[in-house]
């Protein structure tokens, strides 16, 4: 019984926490951006604009949902759903924090320690896509058809190097759990020893997520809003929710892969954990806010001739150096 | 990449497999078009095989309007046609209907004139840089460039009490002076804005992604621009050193030192690079202006009634998107008998067919944004 309480506790805390975290990055990206941007950035619902997440949120769901007539009705309402689900699934393997004790009871702050963990996270995010090639085909309109074909192409190329660029820190650790590869980080994180790993991570990372400046899908400027052009209400919502939980996903996953998980001196480990994302994330925005987009075939051709060879490349070191150095 | 030699091979491959060209129509109510221009292009892929332009979504017959209403009557509305830029506008027109007469304008209201002029340059290609910076996808720089812009805009306001149509000038010179404030103000605009140009170069002059999306873009050579009859920056982007101010001059610049910046490759990163230097430039005038502004009055005696002999006219001016010229025809009334507008937006964009074909969707924007319209113009 109690067992089975403190699983469920730990499943709302870590999906809900998941999801209020991603409805506050929206509020965070928007006053980073103001910083950037020499203004004020949202500031009058409740200190702070704090409350504006949840202004946005309700003002959204009291849209009226608009579906074209054209369009293929099931797959449309379920495509954002499907973008999500795998989005806050894949957060379940990354652990956020050491070992507690409630009711007497040791519990491990990770949702669910896989033993392929790192597979688990890569299935999902792959699975992610398929909302958006499904949500830009059932819009049966051209611009969201650009952009799915572009978040399809884009995301399958940069999955490649994204599991290559781990790869590096699964060989030094020796395992594929991120529970073991926290742990493997107890002396120093595997920044030091993976630096071109660390990088290619981070760019991969962006791409993965369709940030800027690989934002394609859903540039704006040239395809309108890409494949949600058509979406609105809550359902454009939950395609942007997802994007901001595969962001914390990808963060809190260079944060454990790169950056020693939830280690950390004096503070307690969830905070350190949380640092260490809203770090990823302030870099996401930085980055939003200064950088221009790339077109698609550079971006295809950065992808394939740039970054995979040298994920490869950082494979076959980081192969050797365990073979020879140990 | 996909360049124009590779046409014909997808071409090829399109037949073998049955797949068809995917007619998309961008615009008019497409956040990039700059307005209500109306694109429909024709891929292959992401690749542009043929563009068609469709204008005239906001004519609203400025041109007619001038035949019925008298020479001063029209100035406010020749504020609507480049509304970016709208005391570019006014001097075109005012100093057009001066050239049917022999008035001598004071020398202060020309340096004022030319002074707003390119205050009014600076307007505008902020509002370019600003728009063509998102269009690529960076979003701070348009931010920036509007906050500068909004400086502009408080300075018409300080002169003329309008913000963007402004109906700066008259018929003579100007309507009254203006206030000592103005002066002070733009000074202190002119000693900021230097910097604050600096601050967008380093944002995008010599980043890598800007320069990878403008570089060898949308290249037109100078023999084509000139068969185009483009001006302004876009031509001169090309190489070809023609400005109005300096070829054919008005107002007080025949008294102004300034450079005319060319470009070599005609290519997006070159016009970039001629509109970045032209804001300098303008600032240099600004400031020789405000040196050299002599005293005495703002407008020469004119008659009650404009009643120009009659003949026809055409002048035109260095706008800042090209050449802005009138042709109006006197028949010795007061109303005009013919006004026709040369509008550089519209013939500027008769070279984005020329400019587009067999580069990608992501380039036809950031095209258009280099040629920088303005539909209220293009379609009058």
């Amino acid at each position: 019984m109690v067992t089975l309480l403190i699983i469920l506790g730990k499943v709302l805390v870590g999906f809900g926490g998941l999801l209020l975290l991603a409805a506050y990055m929206t509020w965070m990206e928007r006053r980073v951006f103001a910083l950037v941007q020499v203004r004020v950035g949202p500031n009058r619902v409740g200190p702070s604009g704090l409350l504006q997440p949840i202004a946005d949120g309700i003002k959204l769901m009291f849209k009226e949902t608009i579906i074209p007539a054209q369009a293929d009705k099931v797959i449309y309402v379920l495509a954002p759903a499907v973008t999500l689900i795998p989005a806050l699934a894949a957060f379940a393997v990354v652990p956020f924090g050491d070992s507690v004790t409630v009711l007497g009871q040791k519990v491990d702050l990770v949702l669910a320690d896989v033993n392929v963990g790192i597979l688990y996270i890569f299935a999902m995010a792959g699975i992610g896509v398929y909302g958006i090639v499904l949500g830009s085909w059932a819009s049966n309109s051209k611009y969201p058809l650009i952009g799915g074909l572009r978040s399809a192409a884009q995301l399958i190329s940069y999955e490649l190097s994204l599991g290559m660029s781990l790869l590096g820190v699964v060989m030094i650790s020796g395992t594929l759990s991120l529970k073991g590869i926290v742990e493997g980080q107890a002396g120093m994180p595997y920044i030091v020893l993976q630096p071109l790993g660390f990088l290619l991570f981070v760019i991969c990372m962006l791409a993965e997520t369709n940030r800027a400046p690989f934002d394609l899908p859903e540039a704006e400027s040239e395809l309108t809003g890409g494949f949600h052009t058509e979406y609105s209400s809550m359902h454009f919502a939950v395609y942007s929710i997802a994007e901001y939980c595969s962001m914390i996903t990808l963060s809190a996953v260079g944060a454990t892969f790169f950056l020693g998980g939830w280690r950390g001196p004096l503070l307690p480990p969830v905070l350190w954990f949380l640092i260490k994302v809203l770090a990823f994330m302030f870099f996401f925005m930085w980055l939003r806010a200064s950088t221009p987009r790339l077109r698609y075939d550079q971006l295809m051709g950065f992808g394939w001739k740039v970054l995979l060879p040298l994920s490869i490349v950082n494979v076959i070191l980081t192969a050797a150096a365990v073979v020879f150095i140990g | 990449m996909v360049g124009v030699a590779n046409v014909s091979r997808i071409e090829q491959q399109s037949t073998l497999h049955g797949t068809e060209e995917l007619v998309i129509n961008m615009g008019p109510q497409h956040p990039s078009t700059h307005g209500v221009l109306r694109v429909i292009l024709k891929l292959d892929g992401e690749t542009v095989n043929d563009l068609d332009c469709d204008i005239g979504y906001l004519h609203r017959g400025t041109e007619k309007i001038g035949e019925n209403i008298n020479y001063t009557m029209f100035i406010p509305y020749t504020d609507r046609l480049d509304y970016i830029a709208a005391p570019s506008n006014n001097l075109a027109w005012v100093t057009a209907v001066e050239k049917f007469f022999d008035w001598e304008i004071p020398m202060r209201a020309q340096y004022i004139r030319s002074m707003v002029g390119e205050l009014s340059r600076i307007a505008s290609h902020l509002l370019w840089l600003a728009t063509h910076a998102l269009d690529i996808g960076a979003m701070t720089v348009f931010l920036w460039c509007f906050r500068e812009r909004e400086m502009v805009l408080d300075l018409f306001e300080t002169a003329f009490g309008g913000r963007l149509t402004v109906n700066a000038f008259r018929l003579g010179g100007l309507h009254e002076d203006v206030p000592d404030k103005f002066l002070q103000l733009t000074q202190e605009f002119a000693d900021i804005f230097p910097s604050r140009v600096d601050d967008y170069e380093t944002l995008l002059t010599n980043n890598r992604i800007w320069l990878q999306r403008t570089r060898d873009v949308g290249i037109i050579s100078a023999e084509d621009a000139m068969d185009l009859g483009l001006t302004g920056p876009i031509i001169r982007g090309s190489g070809v050193k023609w400005d109005l101010r300096r070829a054919k001059p008005y107002a007080a610049y025949p008294y102004l030192d300034f450079v005319v910046p060319i470009g070599e490759n005609g290519d997006i990163y070159d016009r970039y690079l001629v509109r970045i230097e032209e804001l300098r430039q303008s600032i240099y005038i600004i400031q020789q202006c405000l040196e050299q502004l002599p005293g005495g009055p703002v407008s020469c005696k004119t008659p009650r009634t404009i009643k120009p002999p009659e003949g026809e006219i055409y002048h035109s001016i260095e706008n800042p998107k090209g050449e802005f010229g009138f042709y109006i025809v006197s028949d010795g009334t007061t109303t005009p008998y013919r006004v026709r507008i040369r509008p550089p937006s519209f013939i500027n964009l008769g070279g984005l067919k020329k400019l587009c074909v067999g580069q990608l969707v992501a380039d036809v924007v950031a095209i258009i944004g280099s040629i920088d319209i303005v539909l209220g113009e293009c379609d009058r």
